[in-house]
């Protein structure tokens, strides 16, 4: 069977579908410039199981168990669930630690910076820059050997592990089960963590979004990596069509603010947000993915990206529980030490993971 | 003259592609791609493709071969 949405139009619609989508869940009540932002989305899931306590960031969002679950009925009804793992699950881990620091001390995984830039947020630029130079590196290990070494087939029910940890997530939300009184499940009664769309809007939006995405291959590290690696815009056809598109949506919906300051769940430090994202995009091209992707992946049985996605989710953690993640007021008293430890765990990785494969 | 064989089974994205283009940019034209999953298979063709060479794809077992040879 041919994958139509895998053609050059197929990637085109679906960037479109995930750019609209995205400004209407901001209008349905998600964060703004926020409507959806896997990294940040995580981040709130984190909060909500108590991992971290920031009392402004706690919702189980349910567009995280959309994208997975979306993903995986996806993947199995197109023959390509395949549950593997095995491929230097610690490193992975660790990468997804530190993508999400460096995430969150810009504030957004790439899919965020990107709706950040189509609601008029120029902080986004700082951080697109820094996603591209991360991935830039990331692009010369490759080139260099890198790799994590090969995965292998797995036993059909461990790949089951992430999507029934998703429905798990998502009972929890439904009948918001409290375990003690005031929580878990914390959930945020101010701040961007009380923002969000309708529960059942969320999570077809995720749902689609999910299926969509794994049909696609959707992946904005992958854009910027194929056009740098191999001069490839197959991928970046997609992202530019999320951002036209979320553009278009914001301006009739009345969500397109441009400008620097007073961005919302943004700050002004060019240099943070820049190197947070280069800290990101490293980590991301080391993983093989962007966070969004890699739930798309844990979805299909991709065990090695389910990994790297509870990397991220215990990354949240520390990063509001030690002063990583920024606030709107600026970085975080200890958000530039992580990012420099980030990066040299990145580079250390990227010199001293190599298949010596001769081709 | 023999295919020159990849085996990029159980490599990530975008690993095989990497493993192809060096091949091709070393002056192969015959080669024969061992993969075992879709999004590879797709990756490999178009680049292929791109690369102005003929791609046939096959099934083996569980692995998917692509075979490439110059147009």
């Amino acid at each position: 069977m041919k994958n139509i949405f895998s053609s050059r139009a197929g990637i085109i619609v679906v960037g479109a579908v995930i750019g609209i989508g995205a400004a209407f869940l901001q209008y349905f009540g998600n964060p703004p410039n926020m409507g959806i932002c896997v990294a940040c989305f995580e981040r709130d899931i984190a909060g909500a199981l108590g991992w971290h306590r920031a009392d402004v960031v706690q919702y189980l969002r349910p567009e995280i168990m959309g994208f997975v679950l979306g993903a995986f009925v996806a993947a199995f009804a197109a023959g390509e669930y395949k549950p593997r793992g095995g491929s230097s699950p610690l490193v992975r881990f660790f990468l997804g630690v530190f993508a999400m620091l460096g995430a969150l001390v810009f504030l957004g995984c790439p899919w965020r910076a990107l709706l950040r830039l189509a609601g008029g947020d120029g902080n986004a630029i700082l951080g697109l820059l820094g996603l591209i130079f991360g991935i830039f590196i990331g692009v010369l290990f490759l080139k260099n050997g890198y790799s994590l070494g090969r995965s292998y087939a797995q036993r059909k029910a461990s790949g089951w592990i992430f999507p029934a940890l998703m429905i798990g997530l998502l009972l929890l939300l439904v009948f918001q089960v409290s375990f003690s009184p005031g929580g878990p499940i914390f959930f945020s009664l101010k701040g961007p963590g009380s923002q969000h769309a309708p529960l059942l809007l969320s999570l077809i939006a995720g749902l689609v979004i999910g299926a969509l995405a794994q049909r696609s291959r959707f992946c904005t590290m992958g854009a910027f990596r194929d056009m740098i690696l191999i001069r490839d815009f197959h991928l970046a056809s997609g992202v530019a069509a999320l951002v036209v598109f979320a553009f278009a949506t914001n301006v009739i919906l009345g969500q397109f603010h441009p400008g620097f300051e007073g961005q919302p769940v943004a700050h002004t430090s060019f240099v943070w947000n820049f190197l947070g994202m280069t800290l990101a995009g490293l980590a991301f091209v080391l993983a093989g993915g962007c966070p969004g992707r890699q739930l798309f992946l844990s979805g299909e049985g991709d065990m090695d990206a389910a990994i790297f996605a509870l990397g991220m989710i215990a990354g949240a953690a520390v990063a509001h529980n030690f002063a990583v993640a920024s606030s709107p007021k600026g970085p975080a008293a200890f958000g530039p030490a992580a990012v420099i430890i980030g990066l040299l765990f990145c580079l250390i990785i990227g010199f001293t993971q190599r298949d010596k494969m001769s081709v | 003259m023999a295919a020159k064989r990849i085996d990029a089974r159980g490599l990530s994205c975008p690993q095989p592609v990497v493993l192809v283009d060096k091949a091709i940019a070393a002056g192969s034209t015959d080669l024969e791609v061992l993969v075992d999953n879709e999004v590879a298979k797709e990756n490999v063709a178009r680049l292929a493709a791109r690369r102005g060479l003929k791609a046939e794809v096959r099934r083996d077992g569980n692995d998917i071969v692509i075979a490439t040879t110059k147009t």
